[in-house]
């Protein structure tokens, strides 16, 4: 339920404190930013995109740490394999 | 795309997907359900069960906003659109979705004037550039739309603008959660939950599902990686005898939520006593509708509306579908009376919706294809 | 019975479902019904086939071809109306001549003469319809087709939307290769003549509602100097040829597998999108691959075939951005089949109406 999307703030307009130019994949939209009272944002940031308002900023640590687990199972996986490819070598 | 396309990578799916199985216990059949119908879309989009041992079932869930409309609530939305001072806005998600007597894209047939809408502040921007016309907003959605349109009315209030209301449709998914968990047709192992409506609520609300019900949830993000991830933690909580409320979209959702997205909603919006969901019938506190301070703003005080109950067709088991209690091709009239030209049932409509998703994506033999493809 | 089973059989069932014959259930006609997908088809099916049946028209293609005097000839005729007239990358114009040459084209057809015919909205500005006239005549100069006939209408105020133009043309066949999405063979290759979605993509923008900016132009061009070049190479491999227009790449693939009873299998990965496109679509929740297109053409052509095809398109520099995008493949027949970049599967089906921008 709900599309959201991912875009990195480009500009903020000084004149306008509740409005943010954000770019997606070289598309870009002024998103309303009004949800995110109180956390900095500065361009460069992303957020995610819903409706025409930025729903939250993206924590880049947490993705991070997220792929880090994903790539150590992929890891994991491929040192499975090399055994199993090995062991029946053996055989 | 950053934060997209990192998420699709075929090499970790399958690297998951070996760990999936190994968590598996061997003869025993698991069923989660993907709460939320964004989840359901990337399920059928991306071809995920391809990476699920056949022993998991995903069950489709309630959270598809178009999906839960019930009939009578299009036929009123048709009827305030059919004044000819009326620009009635929606989302394109809409105008399909067949009422009583037709949907929005019949009723533009005959002349009413109903546009499509990004967001509802470009709602609000044709208020501003049509004075003499009333422009209303058919808002749709769970928590995670419902602050967009509170902020819109807020603005519209902060500017003056008077020819601008909102027909409130906005629904709430824990008291949905409940009714499927209290419903005594359905067993399941653990919830993939809603990614989207967890950034404004948080995670807590879910926190009697793992306690009460003894059910692990997972909060999940919408690219294929987070739900295959999403699945392995729940086979992990099960596999260890833990019922918890884990944060796979820990990079979008906070654990707390969006206060202020919250407040804004509770300033503009407050519970309905009840509210009908099509095929799950009337559920308490389960919907919004606009304070009376913002009486001004409220379409459904401003226009006359009819207000009746349309019952749904008989041979429509869109509810069980819903309940994930019918997988779509379950369903009798599924294919052949209800198609997604000829949708009978809401679940066919919309593109979350588990019955389009089946019917667009998925309406195959999985072996065949799986030969067809090799 | 086991569930497999009782699966199998609502499938067949629907399957049955879907072959039988198409009726209108609509009392008026709806936007769906001119969007290129099932409701278009639907409605061409059930009210003109009925009413016009003859050999020709059967087979439903971009044009029909016929002998006359000893020659062989393609006929076919388009009407064009977009709002706004004019777009990035191109106008009503141009696009008037360029879809009606590329409907020649992809029959084989080497385009030759055009008609135009205009409906005017009373106060229509003279200057637009210059412009527009100018347009279509370097879109012809640059197609090697003239402009021979025409007609006018003005119509009240409000009756229309500015400008409408309808275009028709005949073009000759030089060779004796029979196009038609009926000959598509399991082994063969499909190819896409370029990146996808860019005309739909640009006019969505342009309207303007959607506040949306991004560096898209419309990919309107004739391809008769492309067909020509890819015929040099392997005229004889080419099954059929069609440009991708309303319903996008998408609804021709089901138009190939459902005509030709065969399965189409495309690889997601192989598609071309310009990343503004693919941006603009994940934004609007909507997919590229039924997102129309102006200038691009899908091919399919003998398997063997296949990279002297691509080699061909590329060397045409509105080819450059081609690709083989799948295969042809005896089952499941009448079902195009996407091999995600993810490496799940899914089908690939019709579209009823226009993709709408979604929310959830």
């Amino acid at each position: 339920m709900c599309l959201g999307i991912p875009g990195e703030i480009v500009e903020i307009p000084p004149d306008q404190t509740d409005l943010a130019r954000v770019d997606v994949s070289g598309v870009r939209r002024a998103v309303n930013i009004g949800l995110l009272d109180g956390q900095p944002l500065r361009p460069g940031d992303w957020v995610l995109i819903h409706v025409g308002f930025a729903l939250s900023k993206i924590d880049e640590a947490e993705a991070r740490a997220a792929l880090e687990f994903l790539e150590g199972i992929g890891q994991a996986y491929e040192d499975e394999l090399a055994a199993l490819r090995d062991s029946s070598i053996e055989r | 795309m950053r934060f997209v396309d990192e998420y699709r990578d075929a090499d970790k799916a399958r690297a998951l997907s070996a760990r999936i199985a190994s968590l598996c216990e061997p003869g025993r059949a698991y069923k989660f359900m993907e709460v939320c119908g964004g989840h359901t879309h990337t399920i059928y989009k991306h071809g995920l069960e391809d990476y699920l041992p056949e022993t998991i079932t995903l069950v489709h869930g309630p959270g598809c906003p178009v999906c839960v409309i019930p009939m009578g609530r299009v036929d009123d939305a048709i009827h305030i659109a059919e004044r000819p001072d009326v620009i009635m806005t929606s989302f394109g998600d809409m105008m399909r979705v067949p009422g009583g007597r037709g949907s929005f894209f019949d009723s533009t047939a005959q002349g009413a004037d109903i546009r499509m809408v990004y967001s509802p502040l470009d709602a609000l921007k044709i208020a501003r550039r049509e004075p003499d016309r009333q422009v209303v907003f058919m808002a749709i959605g769970f928590e995670t739309t419902a602050p967009s349109t509170a902020m819109t009315v807020l603005r519209a209030a902060a500017e003056g603008v008077r020819n601008f209301s909102v027909f409130c449709n906005h629904v709430t998914i824990i008291p949905a959660i409940k009714a499927i968990l209290d419903s005594p047709d359905l067993r399941l192992d653990g919830f993939i939950g809603p990614g989207h409506v967890s950034t404004i609520i948080g995670c807590r609300p879910y926190e009697f599902i793992a306690r009460g019900y003894g059910k692990p949830l997972v909060v999940a993000g919408f690219e294929p990686l987070d739900i295959l991830q999403s699945v392995y933690m729940l086979l992990l909580q099960l596999a260890e005898g833990r019922s918890e409320v884990e944060n796979q979209y820990a990079r979008v959702v906070p654990w707390a939520g969006n206060i202020r997205a919250l407040r804004a909603v509770n300033e503009v919006m407050e519970l309905r006593p009840y509210f009908e969901w099509r095929g799950l019938g009337f559920i308490s506190h389960s919907a919004l509708r606009m304070r009376e301070k913002y009486a001004a703003y409220d379409a459904e005080r401003l226009f006359d509306i009819p207000g009746n109950r349309v019952a749904d067709p008989k041979a429509c088991q869109c509810g069980e579908v819903l309940k994930g209690v019918l997988k779509p091709w379950e369903c009798k009239v599924f294919g052949t009376a209800c198609t997604p030209e000829t949708p009978i049932g809401t679940c066919m409509v919309s593109s979350e919706g588990a019955c389009a998703a089946y019917y667009n994506f998925g309406r195959f033999s999985r072996q065949r294809v799986r030969e067809a493809t090799r | 019975m086991t569930e497999t089973t009782r699966e199998q059989q609502v499938l067949e069932r629907i399957d049955r479902a879907r072959q039988r014959k198409a009726r209108v259930r609509e009392e008026r006609i709806t936007m769906a019904h001119g969007a290129g997908g099932k409701a278009t088809q639907t409605l061409i099916e059930a009210v003109f086939l009925d009413a016009f049946r003859n050999p020709l028209l059967e087979p439903l293609e971009d044009g029909a071809v016929f002998g006359a005097g000893g020659a062989r000839l393609a006929f076919t005729t388009d009407s064009y109306v977009v709002s706004p007239l004019f777009f990035p990358g191109g106008d009503i114009g141009d696009l008037a001549v360029n879809g009606t040459v590329n409907d020649l084209s992809v029959c084989g057809a080497r385009p030759l003469y055009l008609s135009a015919g205009f409906v005017l909205e009373e106060g229509f500005p003279v200057e637009d319809l210059r412009r527009i006239s100018a347009s279509m005549a370097r879109a012809a100069a640059a197609a090697e087709v003239s402009i021979v006939t025409g007609d006018t209408k003005v119509v009240q105020r409000g009756k229309a939307d500015g400008c409408y133009v309808t275009t028709a043309g005949v073009g000759l066949l030089e060779r004796d290769a029979r196009l038609g999405v009926a000959h598509a063979r399991p082994g063969d290759a499909v190819l896409v003549s370029g990146p996808v979605g860019e005309h739909g993509v640009t006019i969505m923008l342009a309207r303007g509602e959607l506040d949306i900016e991004a560096d898209v132009t419309s990919d309107t061009a004739p391809l008769n100097g492309l067909v020509a070049a890819l015929q040099a190479a392997v005229g004889e491999e080419v099954r059929c040829l069609r440009d991708a227009t309303r319903g996008g790449v998408a609804t021709i693939l089901n138009e190939i597998a459902r005509a030709a009873g065969v399965a189409v299998v495309v690889e997601e990965d192989a598609v071309p999108v310009r990343p503004p496109v693919r941006g603009a679509c994940e934004l609007l929740g909507i997919d590229p691959l039924y997102v129309a297109c102006e200038g691009r053409m899908v091919a399919v052509v003998d398997g063997d075939a296949a990279e002297s095809a691509l080699a061909a398109l590329r060397g045409h520099p509105l080819g450059a951005g081609a690709a083989i995008v799948g295969r042809v493949r005896d089952d499941p027949p009448g079902l195009v089949l996407l091999k995600t970049a993810f490496g799940g599967t899914r089908i690939i089906d019709v579209l009823v109406g226009d993709p709408l921008p979604r929310i959830c």
